[in-house]
């Protein structure tokens, strides 16, 4: 995963892209498996030797995300920590990109004889499972996994409104709020039980309700997108800005007052079901649903609205009908991105859904690109790994990040990667070169 | 009974009065030119008839039915379909997704197809892939299937409207200035593609221009608007030589 962090900032100079060329002529022949493999194989090393090492450099622990925030803490280690990337990630996947290339090829190409399904099916199960090496030395990565994995997931829903079908919503940290309480409300009273009385129902049955806990979440965060979206899409543009950051405010300062769900103090005890694997099949899950929807020709009729909501209207398209559905429906995915939210930390606030989140969410967004499902995840990726890694900094990472953001938008204005098709037969598929490329990418590398 | 009846329609914008007591009839297969001066309300006419707005009085009738009052996307899959004077593209969307989306009425999949990806799904979009391929060989621009629009020569772009259009399967397609900005060879261009799309579905076309050489060569019958008003009406020789519509684009000579 570390690698899509490469395209954060986007350097002018030319020295500079004419070395992000050759890397990316170096790799351009590597297929996604070839990637997973490598990540998994890093992954592995790691954590057969992974804190051998880092005791031997001198590093008290090992870096748990790839040693920024230790040479960020103690500039002197930062030798220690780059040697640690070096060994345990870098050479390790460049040696599998540089000898397995025509292996991966060759298995991505006999993976693709199947439906598409099957080969989507693999690469995901070995994703996971590089996920689940990776995260397994420290509880610290699990947690950071997991709010990257619930940031897709809201980044993307916002996208199917903002990017796809170019509204301005600010609601999304309120739809969160609604399917974290909602999703909340339901297990706890359920199964943990609280002043109001003991548990209702024994905890295995757990799992199997926790599922439709969170699409109670979602479906109440949609009953909230359809308050916002009545008086404010007859109406185009600020509007919507206006009324769903209120609607935002409303819903904070609701479960603000609602004291029988903790008030202000917030509201705990959620059952430890949001494991990994399950958030990580719920971020699939919405991936795929969403990636489906977007390409269908009905999902087109988003972009339509917003390149020309008359020529839509002209065109058979009932607009009013497909803003809504889109609204509810972005809705639906922040409300069960806010339930996994509420379950992954155990606990939620009324404070967390403010202002912030949705600096945060809307940041992501436009940093990622619009209109992309890929610009989403590789958004929120990389804006939570830069959160996450320039925490020692404190104060100015609050500095950095907006300048980050600055610089993307002034050399890529809607966004690192806007405007593409995430089209899963083009990212799965072999990365089979011509003969000649292959020549020209061989000789200097060797 | 006519295919597309207009009966008495009349529309103020405030207290502008725009368009007054107009009546129109086409018939299936008749091509209907509508010519007038700048700001006659031409435009005006195609937005009344096609649900943009309400007209304030009179009736509007597609093979009998009533269709004044209904919202536009309605309208449109009733069999109204239309091109735009200034083109109104999706500029994000390639020539292909354009002519695709214009299906959107006939697709059924709903919205668990859209979701899910279901073989329904993949069995209609691939049909109205081909449909749509038909489409653009028609109008001259499969090749270009998979560009995006605003990277198209104007004359391609106009091309895309229509084939947009048709893609509806009107019964009566509007055509607001179809030659519009475009340079005598794609204006060619433009009238023999109207000429094969007329012949080879049997359209009936109501069309707005202002090239009076276009329209007396491609219409059977003919309006004149000025100020919201028809002035004069009927074959083209009749309408040509009527001393009004001279006056109206030529301006009266005045009197010494």
């Amino acid at each position: 995963m570390e690698v899509t962090t490469g395209h954060s900032s986007p350097t002018p100079r030319k020295g500079f892209s004419r070395i992000w060329n050759s890397i990316s002529q170096f790799f351009a022949q590597t297929p996604l498996l070839g990637w997973i493999l490598g990540i998994l194989i890093a992954s592995t090393l790691e954590l057969l030797i992974g804190f051998p090492l880092a005791r031997a450099i001198g590093l008290n622990k090992a870096p748990v995300l790839f040693g920024v925030d230790i040479a960020l803490k103690t500039p002197l280690l930062l030798p220690a920590t780059l040697l640690y990337d070096l060994v345990i990630y870098i050479i390790p996947i460049v040696l599998v990109v540089r000898f397995l290339n025509p292996l991966t090829n060759r298995l991505a190409a006999w993976l693709l004889r199947f439906p598409m399904w099957v080969s989507a099916l693999v690469h995901m199960g070995l994703l996971y499972l590089a996920l689940d090496l990776w995260t397994s030395v420290s509880d610290y990565r699990v947690l950071v996994a997991k709010l990257m994995m619930i940031a897709i997931m809201i980044t993307l829903s916002l996208n199917v409104v903002n990017g796809f079908m170019g509204e301005f919503s600010c609601s999304h940290p309120g739809f969160m709020a609604l399917g974290a309480y909602s999703a909340s409300l339901v297990t706890v009273f359920l199964f943990i039980g609280s002043n109001f009385g003991p548990a209702i129902l024994p905890e295995s049955l757990g799992p199997f309700i926790f599922p439709i806990a969170l699409i109670l979440g979602g479906l109440v965060a949609s009953l909230g997108a359809l308050l916002v979206a009545f008086p404010s899409f007859r109406t185009r543009g600020d509007y919507l800005a206006i009324i769903s950051l209120a609607f935002m405010f409303i819903v904070k300062s609701l479960f603000e007052n609602l004291e029988f769900l903790g008030g202000a103090r917030g509201f705990g005890n959620q059952p430890n079901w949001a494991s990994l694997p399950v958030v990580f099949i719920w971020t699939m899950l919405c991936i795929w649903i969403i990636n489906n929807f977007v390409q269908s020709t009905m999902g087109k009729a988003l972009n339509a609205v917003r390149d020309n909501e008359l020529a839509a209207d002209a065109m058979t398209v009932d607009t009013r009908k497909t803003k809504m559905i889109t609204f509810l429906f972005a809705a639906f995915w922040a409300g069960v991105a806010g339930g996994l939210f509420a379950h992954v930390l155990r606990y939620v606030n009324p404070g967390t859904f403010g202002l912030q989140k949705l600096a945060e969410v809307l940041a992501m967004l436009y940093f990622g690109g619009l209109n992309s499902v890929t610009g989403s995840i590789v958004g929120a990726i990389g804006y939570n790994l830069l959160s996450e890694m320039l925490r020692p900094l404190e104060l100015f990472k609050w500095i950095i990040i907006p300048l980050l953001l600055i610089l993307v938008m002034l050399y890529r204005p809607t966004g690192l990667i806007a405007f593409k098709e995430f089209d899963l037969q083009k990212i799965l598929q072999p990365k089979t070169p011509q003969t000649k490329v292959e020549v020209k990418n061989v000789t200097p590398a060797s | 009974m006519s295919l597309l009846q207009v009966n008495k329609m009349t529309h103020y914008f405030g207290g502008l009065r725009a368009v007054y007591n107009y009546n129109l009839s086409i018939n299936p297969g008749e091509i209907h030119g509508l010519i007038g001066p700048n700001g006659a309300g031409k435009t005006t006419i195609f937005n009344l008839i096609t649900g943009i707005y309400t007209p304030s009085e009179g009736d509007i009738l597609l093979d009998g039915q009533s269709i004044k009052g209904m919202r536009p996307h309605r309208i449109a899959a009733a069999g109204l379909a239309r091109t735009f004077q200034n083109l109104r593209l999706w500029r994000h969307m390639t020539v292909l997704e354009h002519v695709k989306l214009a299906r959107y009425s006939k697709l059924d999949y709903g919205l668990v197809g859209a979701f899910f990806n279901t073989p329904k799904r993949t069995r209609q979009e691939a049909q109205t892939t081909a449909i749509a391929m038909e489409l653009l060989d028609l109008v001259g621009i499969s090749h270009l299937a998979d560009t995006v629009v605003t990277n198209l020569p104007y004359g391609a772009q106009r091309r895309v409207e229509m084939a947009r259009a048709l893609a509806i399967e009107p019964k009566v397609l509007f055509l607001d200035e179809p030659t519009a900005g475009m340079n005598p060879e794609e204006m060619l261009q433009m009238i023999e593609i109207v000429r094969h799309v007329h012949r080879q579905l049997n359209l009936a076309i109501f069309l707005i221009e202002h090239r009076m050489r276009l329209v007396m060569d491609l219409s059977q019958h003919i309006q004149t608007l000025v100020f919201g008003e028809v002035v004069a009406e009927g074959l083209p020789e009749e309408v040509q030589n009527n001393p009004l519509v001279i006056d109206a684009y030529l301006g009266k000579e005045v009197e010494t």
